[in-house]
């Protein structure tokens, strides 16, 4: 696995050296200080800090999706339409060591942008309390579902031949895993229970959002990853077939 | 160092490549020539370990590239026809990353860097951005990755396209330096190259190889293989030429370039008569300076006849 850690290395300073990582990680600042004044602190009526900490792991899982996606696009797309990929697969190290190590440094790089949002919830100690405990679990939370949705872009990248193609197949696959708990609510048991178990969004992440761990959701989330670099190593297996 | 067997890809229906057989030994520089879409590519491809072939076997330096992909790929250095470069990256950088995917050991990455740049003339350009290099430089540090890790097997596609002139000489002085430190098989358009770099030719027309060998070999093949002796002697007596003419395989003698103290034969023959010309000249009292033989088949003539196109039509 030191193959994985070198391109991940390769993968991370390259976010930092290109000006695509900065406009992703200023994006998603941007964004998420807009939706945490509009939503977390814009409501009239006093509220709960704990309420007020919700709504801003809220909008930030919808941030960290969006995040992902662009910031997963590149990773082996990039690669291909660059040619760059011939050095990777010219070289002794395996499918699965290259999809790690990408996977890896997109993961890296978003927690690195993610951690300048923590003055938001220090924002809340101003007027109100703070629970660490809440935040710490918050933010894990972030983490599982950003890991999960950057192993899905993976594997949009791992498809595409473009970039752009590639934020496409990620966004519509994230989008419809999103989708599969309301579509759940219009089918009949036990189509919902699986499709609200399957949905990436609804059921496993708002405990999180409220200070709770659920093992099940940490399971889920552990294996939406999994499954996708899987997929993606199997895909990559493949293209040596064609 | 290779052995293809009946080595066969297959894109659908489409075979790019069709029962290749050819061995390549150790420390032979092998050129491969072919029309575009001839097969090159692929075969480069194949390998190089990037595509998996169809049928047939391929073995590298023993080593059954289906069976154990990973080791044949430490025995490979690969230029592809676009050098694999991340813009973002220094050359020191990026070579030390290549480096150490082909797993050379950490300690010694700097010196394989050092080693690899000044062979292909990068060290001033060290610190430099890949993305801010012209094309020659480019391919340089596409050839310094290649090599970085001292691969047994150098497989090299297109080493000098989109060259200027001046850097397809200096491309060409890269590549001789190259030779006795690893097996090299090119790919290349410029006949010239190719004949003036490679010690034997595989040439491939629609998948298949069409022929193998020396050039001269392949003239022979042809039937083109005609030899030409050039000699250059001073003092020459006067029936010089009708005495030349009249030894056994001798097609024509000419004077190519007359001079006052030397003069320039150019002589025709159909089979190798070097030493009968050698001793002939210095028993009619020539002083013999120089004697060289060539095929009288050019590469691209070579070329032309076994990929079936009209010499001078468009390839």
């Amino acid at each position: 696995m030191t193959a994985a850690w070198f391109i991940a290395r390769r993968e991370l300073g390259a976010y930092l050296r290109t000006m695509s990582g900065y406009v992703i990680a200023a994006a998603a600042l941007l964004m998420q200080g807009i939706l945490f004044n509009a939503f977390a602190l814009g409501s009239e009526h006093n509220r709960l800090s704990t309420e007020v900490l919700s709504q801003f792991f809220w909008t930030y899982s919808g941030v960290i999706m969006t995040a992902s996606v662009l910031l997963s696009m590149r990773l082996l797309a990039e690669e291909r339409q660059l040619g760059t990929v011939v050095l990777l697969a010219s070289s002794p190290v395996r499918e699965r060591e290259i999809v790690l190590g990408k996977f890896l440094s997109a993961l890296g790089f978003l927690i690195l942008i993610t951690l300048p949002s923590i003055f938001m919830p220090l924002l809340i100690l101003v007027n109100g309390k703070l629970s660490v405990g809440h935040v710490a679990t918050g933010y894990l939370g972030l983490f599982l579902l950003g890991s999960a949705s950057l192993a899905i872009g993976t594997l949009g990248s791992t498809l595409a031949r473009s970039q752009l193609l590639a934020a496409i197949i990620s966004g519509g696959m994230v989008v419809g895993m999103i989708l599969l708990h309301p579509l759940g609510a219009l089918t009949q048991r036990p189509l919902d229970d699986v499709l609200f178990a399957l949905g990436i969004w609804h059921q496993h992440f708002p405990p999180f959002q409220s200070g709770m761990i659920h093992l099940r959701d940490v399971v889920y989330y552990l294996a939406v990853t999994y499954f996708a670099l899987f997929v993606s190593t199997r895909v990559l297996e493949a293209r040596r077939w064609r | 160092m290779i052995e293809a067997n009946q080595l066969s890809k297959y894109f659908g229906e489409r075979a790019a490549i069709r029962d290749l057989t050819f061995a390549i030994a150790s420390g032979e520089v092998v050129g491969l020539l072919g029309l575009n879409g001839a097969g090159k590519t692929t075969t480069l491809r194949v390998l190089s370990c990037l595509l998996l072939p169809t049928a047939g076997t391929v073995r590298v330096d023993g080593i059954e590239v289906t069976e154990d992909p990973y080791a044949v790929r430490r025995k490979i250095g690969f230029l592809p026809d676009l050098p694999p470069l991340y813009p973002e990256m220094t050359v020191g950088g990026y070579l030390g990353f290549a480096a150490r995917l082909r797993q050379v050991p950490s300690r010694e990455v700097p010196a394989r860097v050092a080693e690899a740049e000044d062979k292909t003339a990068l060290r001033d350009m060290h610190r430099e951005v890949i993305g801010e290099l012209s094309h020659g430089y480019r391919q340089r540090v596409g050839l310094a990755q290649a090599i970085v890790h001292k691969p047994a097997l150098l497989i090299l596609d297109e080493p000098a396209a989109g060259l200027d002139p001046a850097q397809i000489v200096e491309m060409r002085h890269l590549l001789r330096g190259l030779r006795g430190e690893h097996t090299v098989l090119i790919s290349s358009h410029f006949l010239t190259e190719i004949s003036q770099t490679c010690d034997r030719l595989l040439v491939i027309h629609d998948g298949e190889l069409v022929g193998q060998g020396t050039e001269a070999e392949l003239a022979s093949s042809m039937g083109q293989g005609g030899r030409t002796i050039e000699v250059e002697v001073r003092g020459q007596p006067a029936d010089i030429a009708a005495r030349l003419a009249a030894l056994p395989g001798v097609t024509r003698a000419q004077i190519r370039s007359p001079g006052e103290a030397t003069t320039v034969w150019t002589i025709s023959a159909s089979a190798d008569i070097r030493a009968e010309v050698a001793r002939l000249l210095v028993s009619c009292g020539c002083d013999l300076l120089r004697l060289e033989a060539r095929t009288s088949a050019s590469l691209e003539s070579i070329f032309m006849a076994m990929t079936h196109k009209p010499a001078g039509g468009p390839q």
